[in-house]
């Protein structure tokens, strides 16, 4: 039964992602993106991991890529013309593609997980306690060093949506 | 008995529970819904000083003394009118919109909507011990995050729905409807944080769970017994603020708001496509009435420092738990049906605010003082637990 649950997830997070890579309608292609965190999701509550699947459905699913339709409804963006690449563009990615695949196959040919030892892990499931305090211990300088760099984003949203005062026209009608 | 189950493998009766708690969902909620739109026709003509429906009935039904009569100026047969009307009429599909999205937006509204609910504690009971154990279809430990996590994906409803009517008005409403519904949840979580903070004092297994909020709710003493609408005014006031507003009533239904936008994000739809928004709407309010009573109002405790346990001491009911039971859901039904009138007394009494007043309230006021709020109880409780 978990079996296929877990097939059935992992189908919506692979193929929701190819959805986003092919599908030419933009609008389509975030909603893609939604049935993909959705999937993920579903692994992390299949993992015991309910706090990551919470917050990735209530961070990602529900308000990162809420914006990203806002954004794209607004802009109205139509896909585009197709285009054709030119042969930088396209050898760059041929060999971008080729060493992510050796990498992907040489994982997979080589790399041995070591067999998780059950009775050692810690009470792991559901413990807020447990993942505060290793946010606050362990992890504390990743934590302050992303917390950061939002913060700067931040500002630099800011910065550039601020336009100054004598600059500010009346907005060029449609 | 036995012989019916006993003989289905525990996959497929675990299978069959959930396909049965589901319907379960189903059955509870869209009655609610209808009977909340009618009560809202009825509360409304009663602030207005008017009738409201009284005029629909079934014809044999005229004829039972006093009861049929007293149903039909309750306006309970125009509930059945309004749905069969709804199933029946036409279902118009215009020609210039994208259909496949159009016809998805109703059931994307409507899933959210009824998974929250499954995670709701709506009732408890006493076992042989004297331990209060909390009712609800799915016992998961993270609680009100799990609710806020699913219904933040009821967005994706009116985006799409506005989206892709393809035309003006519609799109006016989802644009809104994503930017003030973003803005509230930030709101709506700091607001609730203080109530987790309180629950989960040093030492404990911290939890996020709804039912946990209520057992701390039922303790005796003078501080046990108190609900936080008394410990946390503030907090209570901010997460009714955010609920409105993520509930899309009035005075915030930006995405309707009728007046300047036709109809906002379901002009373009009709019939029974029209009215799941509807019971979409109706059972977020059910389930944020359900999570603010749960928070602030002591969930099936029936009074202030009188907690179930006391209650069904009185009473002698220790030997009846699903007397006990009915008699909790019963007091949390009460609870939920009162947030849910206190709702449509607002949306008769207040005007809509301004889309500019929306985001002025919603940035510039609530946040700031959830943020505060939020800092006056770190240091309440930290200065508490420190001496």
């Amino acid at each position: 039964m978990a079996e296929l649950i877990f097939y059935f997830f992992a189908a919506l997070t692979a193929g929701g992602a190819l959805g986003v890579v092919l599908n030419r309608n933009t609008v389509a292609a975030a909603l893609c993106l939604l049935l993909s965190l959705m999937g993920l999701a579903g692994l992390f509550v299949l993992l015991d991991a309910y706090l990551l699947a919470a917050l990735l459905l209530l961070v990602y699913a529900g308000a990162v890529a809420a914006l990203f339709l806002f954004v794209v409804m607004l802009l109205d963006m139509q896909g585009g013309a197709k285009r054709t690449p030119g042969w930088l563009n396209l050898g760059a990615s041929a060999i971008g593609f080729a060493v992510l695949l050796a990498g992907v196959a040489a994982t997979l040919a080589r790399a041995h997980l070591p067999e998780p030892v059950v009775t050692a892990a810690p009470s792991f499931g559901f413990s807020l306690k447990y993942y505060a305090a290793q946010l606050f211990t362990t992890y504390l300088l990743p934590v302050q060093i992303i917390g950061f760099l939002l913060l700067i984003a931040m500002l630099g949203v800011i910065v550039i949506s601020k336009k100054p005062r004598e600059e500010q026209t009346p907005p060029a009608s449609p | 008995m036995c012989d019916l189950i006993c003989h289905i493998p525990p996959a497929v009766q675990d299978l069959l529970l959930s396909i049965l708690k589901g319907f379960a969902v189903i059955l509870v909620i869209f009655p609610i819904a209808g009977a909340s739109s009618m009560a809202e026709r009825k509360v409304s003509a009663w602030i207005q000083g008017r009738y409201g429906p009284n005029r629909a009935i079934v014809p044999w039904f005229a004829y039972v003394p006093f009861v049929g009569r007293f149903l039909q100026r309750l306006g309970v047969f125009n509930l059945m009118a309004d749905g069969g009307k709804l199933l029946f009429k036409e279902d118009p599909l215009p020609g210039h919109v994208k259909k496949f999205y159009f016809m998805l937006a109703p059931l994307v509204g409507l899933v959210p909507a009824f998974t929250t609910v499954t995670v709701v504690p709506f009732g408890a009971y006493l076992d042989r011990a004297g331990q209060v154990v909390p009712l609800m279809l799915a016992n998961v430990d993270v609680g009100i995050l799990a609710i806020f996590a699913v219904a933040s994906l009821g967005i994706y409803s009116m985006i799409l729905a506005g989206w892709a009517s393809n035309s003006k008005y519609p799109f006016l409403g989802s644009v809104r409807a994503s930017a003030q519904l973003v803005s509230y949840e930030l709101s709506l979580t700091l607001s609730v944080l203080p109530v987790f903070l309180w629950v989960n004092a040093p030492g404990t297994d911290a939890t996020l769970s709804l039912a946990r909020v209520v057992e701390f709710q039922s303790q005796p003493g003078l501080m046990g017994g108190m609900w936080f609408i008394f410990l946390m005014p503030v907090s209570a006031l901010i997460f009714l603020v955010a609920l409105f507003a993520e509930t899309n009533r009035l005075p915030f239904d930006m995405i309707e708001s009728e007046a300047d936008l036709v109809g906002g994000f379901h002009t373009e739809y009709g019939s029974f496509k029209w009215s799941l928004f509807f019971v979409a709407e109706y059972s977020h309010m059910v389930v944020g009435s359900a999570v603010f009573v749960l928070l602030f109002f002591g969930g099936w405790n029936p009074l202030p420092w009188l907690p179930l346990a006391t209650l069904t001491g009185w009473l002698h009911l220790q030997d009846w738990p699903v007397v006990v039971g009915a008699l909790s859901v019963v007091i949390f039904l009460v609870k939920v049906l009162a947030m849910i009138f206190f709702f449509m007394w607002v949306r008769w009494t207040v005007p809509r605010f301004r889309y500019d007043q929306v985001m002025k309230i919603g940035w510039q006021k609530l946040l700031p003082l959830a943020i505060g709020n939020l800092l006056f109880y770190l240091l309440v409780i930290g200065a508490i637990h420190a001496f």
